[in-house]
């Protein structure tokens, strides 16, 4: 069929992109979590003093439990705001389907920066919510724990993955043959139980795809604490980010970079394996 | 509708009160006109085939019975009570599909348990049912399976049991053969209509396939462009065609044009003797089989003869097809498979054969 320089040519550009800019990068920062910093420089000594410390050192383990509640809640809130939408527009949009697809999908093309910004002018003390609850006299005084908190990250991550959440979802819901729903009204089902009988599990596998991009996404992040979390909101991307940069302790960062890629890796790949159980034919 | 039935044959045959009453009912889809004001009676326990060719509206007519669709005006009654208004879920009607949507995700027993499961029916009571629904189509070896795994045929059979096992009064079945390849598909024919006779549902069919319809069906309801064109008995329907439509499209036939004047009609070289009805322009069907050599032809019935000329003689096994030339008309003669035949010959018809019907 294809002579073997072909098949060498075409396989070699992409091994080579992963191999230099995948591969190569895990395996020294796997090296670098085994090495060290003395009087401020990197010394290529093996030793497994950063992970002890990333188990004893209660800061780190305190920090990445927050880091995980996030990435809950904003999962929790980005699945309740996410299913919902993909399933009125699969269902019950009718013709305005596409149009408001596209708006769903807009924001996608804003940069992450611009929309963290917008969100530090809406929830500041002198920002748009707090300028409007005193205009209602619901307030008398700015609210201030709307910015610098767990709750603006929330909101924040929320804002931002939600589309990622919609997408597969919606994806899910779409490959619904839409017989099966009639297939169930006819056999007696209102409307609720053809929901929790057919539709949900049928789109399981989209749930769950929406629900790891929402974690792993959020788990990762470093920009939204950094824009509207502010100290109560440390996350654990920002210690690998001031470890790796102004701290300099390149083995520690790389330690703690290793475990949230396993832990990453894991949850992909237990997911993975979770939508394969749901999927059908 | 039919020339030939005196009494309305929309209505159910039977003197019990009609099943099902389609009264007036009329659908449009924006400009698109897909039913119109058409009426149809189903008595309980038949076995009636919406007959008609894609597009003619019965896949809609099916649906609006349903409940997957409402109707643009019109009522739907079933024994007494108003149909139309009521969700698909509450009305005592069940549907298999024509890619027969069984659920992917869950087991052969779950499926055909479904519609029992959602009406919270005992434990005890579900196993039974589903125990006696895949029993009567002859699936009780695979309740564990799932769908993706059957075949065709055998997913058929699951989409029946799990319409049935609710006792619907009326089972309305979409297309449910056309997956099939030909041989299954006259086996499941034939299942069915055993199916249907022994649990005496009514069944309403929708095909496209005049086949089928002829062997299944009690009666079929004939289907053009959103309107009925005959609806009669399978036998009625082929020997008493109303329309040429009918007579074209359920066999084979010979449209004989011309003109009635007293008790004759002359079409071309042919002439009919006695015929009924008014003096006029007139339109004939004449089966090809109702023609017959004239040496074949029992001497003492009033009958009548023509002289054509054989242009093709198509052999068909038992029978073969003539092609024949009356004058400048062309006809189609059905007769036993015999010697090859050339030349000119006498032909001829009985009277009673050629229906007069409404062009």
């Amino acid at each position: 069929m294809y002579s073997r320089t072909y098949k060498t040519l075409v396989a070699v550009p992409p091994l080579l992109w992963v191999g230099v800019f995948l591969l190569l990068p895990y395996a020294l920062m796997f090296a670098h979590g085994f090495w060290l910093v003395r009087d401020g420089f990197l010394v290529h000594q093996w030793n497994v003093q950063n992970y002890r410390a990333l188990f004893t050192n209660p800061l780190y383990l305190q920090v990445f439990l927050r880091t995980a509640r996030i990435a809950a809640s904003v999962t929790l809130c980005s699945l309740l705001l996410g299913y919902p939408l993909a399933y009125y527009l699969s269902f019950h949009a009718g013709p305005r389907k596409e149009f408001l697809y596209q708006l769903v999908i807009i924001p996608l093309w804003v940069s992450y920066l611009v929309r963290g910004y917008a969100w530090k002018t809406i929830l500041g003390s002198d920002g748009v919510l707090n300028g409007f609850l005193q205009y209602l006299h619901i307030t008398r005084e700015p609210v201030s724990f709307f910015l610098y908190s767990p709750f603006a990250v929330i909101l924040v991550l929320t804002h931002i993955y939600t589309p990622f959440v919609f997408l597969p979802i919606y994806a899910a819901l779409e490959h619904i043959p839409r017989p099966l729903v009639e297939a169930s009204q006819d056999l007696g089902a209102n409307r609720s139980a053809t929901f929790l009988r057919v539709i949900l599990p049928l789109s399981i596998p989209g749930l769950l795809a929406g629900a790891a991009f929402a974690f792993v996404l959020s788990l990762g992040d470093f920009l939204a604490p950094l824009l509207v979390g502010g100290p109560s909101a440390t996350m654990i991307a920002n210690i690998v980010q001031s470890l790796f940069g102004a701290a300099y302790d390149w083995p520690l960062g790389a330690a703690i970079s290793v475990c949230i890629l396993l832990i990453t890796i894991s949850l992909l790949f237990a997911t993975e394996r979770l939508e394969k159980r749901w999927s059908f034919k | 509708m039919s020339v030939a039935g005196a009494i309305s044959p929309q209505k159910a045959p039977g003197s019990s009160a009609p099943l099902l009453e389609i009264h007036d009912i009329a659908k449009r889809f924006g400009q698109t006109e897909v039913l119109r004001n058409i009426s149809l009676q189903i008595a309980s326990g038949e076995f009636l085939t919406l007959l008609g060719e894609s597009g003619s509206g019965k896949t809609t007519l099916l649906r609006l019975i349903a409940g997957f669709e409402q109707p643009t005006s019109g009522q739907i009654w079933m024994s007494s009570e108003r149909l139309d208004t009521l969700p698909p879920y509450k009305r005592r009607v069940n549907t298999v599909f024509q890619n027969y949507a069984l659920f992917p995700h869950l087991s052969v027993r779950e499926n055909v348990a479904y519609g029992l499961r959602v009406k919270a029916t005992p434990k005890h009571e579900i196993a039974v049912r589903v125990e006696d629904a895949l029993g009567m189509v002859k699936m009780k070896d695979f309740v564990e399976a799932r769908p993706a795994t059957l075949s065709g045929g055998q997913q058929q059979r699951i989409a029946l049991a799990r319409a049935l096992i609710n006792r619907p009064k009326l089972l309305l079945l979409d297309e449910p053969l056309s997956a099939l390849d030909a041989n299954l598909r006259k086996k499941m024919q034939s299942e069915l209509k055993t199916l249907q006779r022994e649990i005496g549902i009514a069944f309403l069919f929708v095909t496209h396939d005049q086949d089928e319809a002829m062997a299944l069906s009690d009666r079929i309801a004939l289907l053009r462009n959103g309107a009925f064109e005959q609806v009669d008995s399978p036998r009625e329907i082929y020997s008493h065609p109303a329309t040429a439509y009918a007579a074209q499209f359920i066999g084979q036939t010979n449209l004989l044009r011309g003109e009635v004047r007293g008790d004759y009609a002359s079409c071309g070289a042919i002439r009919i003797c006695p015929v009924r009805g008014p003096d006029g322009p007139a339109t004939f069907s004449l089966r090809p089989e109702a023609i017959k050599g004239a040496l074949d032809a029992t001497i003492g019935t009033p009958y009548m003869t023509f002289k054509a000329t054989i242009r093709q003689q198509i052999y068909a096994g038992a029978t073969e097809l003539l092609e024949v030339d009356c004058a400048g008309q062309l006809l189609r003669v059905r007769v036993p498979a015999g010697e090859p035949l050339h030349g000119e010959h006498a032909f001829v018809f009985s009277p009673r054969d050629a229906v007069r019907i409404r062009d």
